[in-house]
């Protein structure tokens, strides 16, 4: 049907028409600025990682480990009972190779975002990257460590963790 | 099927002007945890449905209903965000429980107004992005030509506008979760700095945070679990056309249609006489006059009147914003209209400690939504 037409009525309107504003147009930068309250759960959490350490959280009731930590369970609904360290090493769950990015560009080097289960934890996993890894190599079941950043660059961030790499 | 619903929970962490100690979650779950309790329920097996009231925009994330279930209980169950003011919240637990399609419902809105840091360029943004946006005002603005022509229209002076923030200032001094009590007079009020002719900066509420969870069951449910169920009676809602150019700038019409809406669901014919007390919104002096006269609570053109006589002091023939109101609790963002409906509960429950009121039994809360919009909402609830 299209192939009838060969002229489409409107006034087709090209990229220079919008430039040189021959259209109304209008820009506005919104300036939307927040400081979230960390509280005691972030809090502790950050602060641990600063100092090299994973820590979270257990629920005595359904005797689950909570990560990252909080304060309270949302299955029991209930405090928490107890903070509780946990190690820096674990097993693949799920993982994803990323070859573009946030504004849909191409990565020349995929990321491997994936969720670690911490050894011991009783299945409680992290979210976090795999890196120094062929990405076809990565697989379930994996075993990786945590790569942490130096620790004077370490800030009390989640990405004091650098990555973490196969054992 | 129409059953009557009842608040028959309520839980809140105190309204304060910064709040580092707990994260967004750990003030809902405070909040959450303290209404159930009241209740007498648990969230996981008792509550049939859940409602929260957040805008991504306040809290600075998208799509920030996913970030609400595990805070107040409700993972994996029924729950929806209304990013809208939370006494539209009240509105839809009042329609799930009255039409028969859920028994027990929790409904919550938090503030962590503290963690906006630039609050006017919010506000800013919501204007209209063609007509209005250009011309770079700062969005107060329309509070400002909103006072003026309620003023001109009214007759109402900035001495009486003056007089609403003295009251609830005060008021909020017997209220121990308000963060703005202040004893000042009409002068410190006029001589405050000017911010938005005839807008002065004690005129205009502080932001503050803090979070509210009522429980809300169906007639049955609410018998065997509460001792002292409070009724909502009738609920209301309403909006104006959005545009600067063609809303209604004297009157605050949308607040009327709420009100007549909620009147007519609670059987009152005349409101002043019907109703003891009322919370209404007060973000500015001004509005509060101009919500009681566009609810009934006053003859057209008597708001000033009111306020000058005494009348709506808390011992006054009828008390407005005893809880200190948005001018002396802090405004709470979306939660504000929950605040409001805290209060009325409280007193109607009569655990408003210094604060209570005698011999009431029937009270109005009243929301709006904040600049720019000219929307609200309003609740009538009632001890029996
Ligand atoms: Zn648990």
């Amino acid at each position: 049907m299209t192939e009838n037409i060969k002229v489409w009525p409107g006034t087709p309107l090209s990229e220079k028409d919008i430039k040189e504003k021959r259209i109304l147009v209008t820009e506005w930068q919104p300036n939307l600025k927040y400081a979230w309250d960390a509280g005691i759960g972030y809090g502790r959490y950050f602060a641990e990682l600063k100092k090299g350490r994973i820590v979270g959280t257990r629920c005595d009731k359904c005797r689950r480990v909570l990560l990252p930590a909080r304060v309270f369970c949302e299955w029991c609904f209930r405090t928490v009972d107890a903070w509780v360290h946990l190690q820096d090493t674990g097993t693949v769950n799920t993982f994803s190779v990323a070859y573009t990015g946030t504004a849909a560009e191409r990565l020349k080097e995929p990321l491997i975002p994936a969720l670690i289960e911490i050894d011991g934890s009783g299945g409680v996993a992290i979210m976090h990257l795999i890196s120094e890894v062929d990405p076809w190599k990565v697989k379930m079941g994996m075993r990786v460590r945590a790569v942490w950043k130096p620790e004077q660059e370490r800030e009390g961030a989640i990405t004091d963790i650098a990555y973490w790499k196969p054992i | 099927m129409q059953r009557r619903v009842a608040v028959i929970g309520i839980g809140y962490t105190p309204f304060r002007p910064i709040s580092p100690d707990l994260s967004f979650k750990e003030m809902m779950f405070e909040a959450a945890q303290k209404a159930y309790e009241d209740a007498g329920v648990c969230p996981r097996h008792d509550i049939d449905a859940f409602v929260t009231c957040e805008e991504d925009f306040t809290h600075g994330r998208s799509i920030f209903n996913i970030h609400t279930p595990d805070n107040i209980g409700a993972v994996l169950k029924r729950i929806h965000t209304l990013p809208a003011e939370s006494l539209y919240g009240l509105a839809d637990a009042y329609m799930l429980i009255n039409t028969g399609l859920v028994d027990v419902m929790a409904v919550e809105s938090h503030s962590k107004a503290s963690n906006m840091l630039t609050p006017n360029y919010l506000i800013a943004h919501a204007m209209d992005p063609v007509y209005n946006k250009p011309l770079s005002y700062n969005p107060y603005f329309i509070a400002g030509m909103e006072m003026n022509r309620y003023m001109h229209e009214r007759g109402v002076t900035k001495e009486q506008c003056a007089l609403v923030s003295v009251k609830n200032k005060a008021n909020a001094l017997l209220n121990p979760e308000a963060a703005y009590g202040d004893r000042i007079s009409v002068d410190d009020v006029l001589n405050s700095e000017m911010m938005f002719w005839p807008l002065s900066r004690l005129d205009m509420s502080s932001p503050a945070d803090g979070g509210i969870v009522l429980v809300l069951a169906c007639e049955e449910k609410a018998r065997i679990l509460c001792d002292k169920p409070i009724w909502v009676r009738g609920v209301g809602w309403c909006s104006d056309a959005p545009s600067l150019e063609t809303r209604e700038w004297g009157e605050a019409v949308y607040a009327r249609l709420a009100g007549e809406m909620a009147y007519r669901l609670a059987g009152i014919e005349h409101p002043r006489k019907e109703v003891d007390f009322a919370e209404v919104d007060d973000s500015f002096s001004y509005k509060e006059l101009q919500h009681l006269e566009a609810l009934k609570l006053c003859r057209s053109g008597q708001a000033g009147f009111m306020v000058e006589e005494g009348a709506t002091k808390r011992e006054g023939e009828f008390p407005v914003n005893v809880s200190g109101g948005s001018l002396g609790v802090g405004r709470l963002d979306e939660a504000t209209g929950l605040q409001k409906v805290l209060e009325v509960v409280l007193q109607l429950r009569g655990e408003a400690g210094k604060r209570q009121l005698p011999n009431i039994k029937v009270g109005l809360a009243q929301s709006w939504r904040g600049l720019p919009a000219n929307s609200g909402a309003v609740a009538i609830l009632s001890n029996e």
